[in-house]
């Protein structure tokens, strides 16, 4: 199982170690990532296997907005599953 | 593999155009709650209700997390009220609607549907006193939905109970009339209503259907008119592939939301409905999609021909990603819940007699559509009757869902707030079908109802 963490907002210091370690913290291994800053915007999609995940996923969700939000950014976080139905037959 | 541009597509689909899963509905048979005692019954109904769907909006909540896309409805079905109701009278449906209100109350669901009747070839002793119920039980609710199917393709056309409909729309008007005549917006007639349909307000959950099931509805007009206006100038084939792929897409999301739904409940997975379900939001209306298509106005010469070719493409789009589809499956034009509609009727551009030819391709009917208070009962049925007879003919769902607003006249505007949004009011014909309608009798079926 493996899950789609997108991250947007204003570049700053420390955002992907910021997701990285709750990422660790939780269980989350991160499986790749690509990002692009233009000018002030940052723009990451990490791709995450939650296996192991040791928290509820819909917690999981909250956790990552909520630490988002204290640093003015937009993470969203989407089951893989969404993906693969809306694109692949 | 996933890639980039697909997670940006869908996220964007959901952040920027409006995507969502308009509703979960869960159909609830209440065959089981039948008694002749009328306390009795309603105890049954309430448990029934609060202990099937006790986990459908948290159920609901979590699959909206788990995908991140919102489920804006989670709503309930149940047995056409009139089936189960056997010999009690007026008062006592008035009660069940009651109980069904509070069901929904405890559930924390938005609207519960099913207080139906089905008397498309004649009224049976508990369709008359459910009808008769029809005003009072929706003024004393807030969340019961109401329908009535007048007709059906195999039976004909039930010009008495289209006759009673009119004066019990009327009613139902003036007995809410502190609030905007909300109740009409909870009352649907019908031609071939479909059994499966989870939308308000028409769904109940129809006589062949199992104990419980989960029926889906998609939305999604706000995609569609992305994709269109990002086409350019392409001609109208390429228009119709781009329309079926972003349907595809789009209820593909709704079968994996339904499975998800049927497999956490427990419940098996009925059906998706491919719709696509305008909103009063800007950016989630239908009419605007026939705009970007190429039309100055909703409601132009050429708006049917537009509306039939989407309608047609969703369908096609939608069916190969869904491995069941029922309900209504096709474009909704309900007036006030449509930005673009509102606008198009406010500045004169779509007239009634437009919306009932644009109801000939698509699915559903006049829904939602604001009309004077001082309508007399005749006019009410001959709009219901000219609507029916289009479904009737035309072997397809057809229906009236009109708000006779209390007190307002051509041109005012009747806010009914949230999803249900607001009208202005259209204009009609003012000459009189009383004699026609006062006939009553049956319309026979149609020839090509003759099929076996």
């Amino acid at each position: 199982m493996k899950a789609v963490i997108t991250v947007t907002g204003k570049d700053n210091v420390g955002i992907i170690a910021g997701v990285s370690s709750i990422c660790a913290e939780k269980g989350v291994n991160i499986l790749d990532i690509t990002q692009s800053v233009l000018g002030d915007f940052f723009a990451m999609i990490m791709l995450a296997d939650i296996q192991e995940l040791n928290i509820p996923f819909a917690e999981f969700v909250d956790v990552l907005s909520e630490y988002g939000h204290s640093r003015s950014l937009e993470i969203h976080t989407m089951h893989e599953d969404i993906f693969n139905t809306m694109h692949h037959i | 593999m996933l890639n980039t541009a697909d997670i940006l597509e869908t996220i964007n689909m959901i952040r920027q155009e409006n995507l969502d899963i308009r509703t979960i509905t869960m159909g609830i048979s209440l065959f089981d709650c039948v008694s002749e005692d009328e306390n009795r019954l309603c105890q049954k109904i309430y448990d029934k209700i609060t202990t099937k769907a006790e986990h459908l909006v948290k159920t609901g909540e979590d699959i909206e997390k788990q995908y991140g896309i919102p489920i804006v409805n989670k709503r309930i079905s149940v047995t056409p009220v009139s089936l189960i109701g056997g010999c009690l009278g007026k008062e006592s449906y008035i009660k069940i609607a009651q109980t069904l209100d509070k069901a929904a109350d405890t559930l924390g669901i938005n609207f519960i549907g099913g207080f139906s009747a089905l008397v498309d070839k004649g009224f049976t002793n508990s369709s008359k006193n459910l009808i008769a119920a029809i005003p009072e039980a929706l003024t004393a609710t807030n969340k019961v939905c109401s329908s009535v199917n007048v007709a059906t393709t195999k039976a004909g056309i039930n010009m008495d109970a289209i006759k009673l409909m009119g004066s019990t729309i009327k009613e139902a008007a003036y007995l809410t009339r502190d609030n905007n005549s909300i109740a009409c917006a909870k009352l649907v007639v019908f031609a071939n209503v479909p059994q499966d349909n989870p939308f308000m307000a028409g769904a109940f959950h129809g006589i062949g259907e199992p104990e419980c099931v989960i029926n889906v509805g998609v939305s999604g007009p706000g995609v569609v008119s992305s994709a269109i206006q990002r086409a350019g100038d392409c001609d109208l084939s390429q228009l119709a592939d781009i329309i079926k792929k972003t349907a595809f897409k789009i209820t593909r999301v709704g079968q994996l939301v339904a499975s998800e739904a049927a497999n956490r409940l427990n419940v098996p997975f009925g059906i998706i409905d491919l719709s696509l379900a305008p909103t009063p939001a800007i950016g989630d209306s239908v009419a605007r999609i026939l705009e970007n298509m190429g039309l100055e106005c909703c409601g132009a010469h050429g708006t049917t021909a537009a509306l039939a070719m989407l309608n047609d493409a969703v369908k096609k789009g939608g069916v190969m990603a869904s491995s069941h589809v029922g309900g209504l499956s096709g474009a909704f034009i309900p007036v006030s819940e449509d930005e673009g509609m509102i606008a198009a009727v406010a500045n004169g551009s779509l007239s009634i007699e437009k919306l009932e030819a644009m109801t000939a391709v698509c699915s559903v009917g006049l829904d939602m559509i604001a009309i004077p208070g001082d309508t007399p009962d005749a006019v009410i049925s001959g709009i219901i009757a000219d609507e029916i007879s289009i479904g009737v003919a035309n072997n397809k769902t057809t229906a009236v869902r009109v708000i006779p607003a209390y007190g307002k006249k051509e041109g005012d505007e009747v806010e009914f707030g949230g999803l249900l949004g607001f009208a202005p009011v259209i204009k009609l014909n003012s000459n009189s079908p009383e004699k026609f309608i006062s006939r009553g009798g049956r319309i026979p079926a149609p020839i090509h109802s003759l099929k076996n």
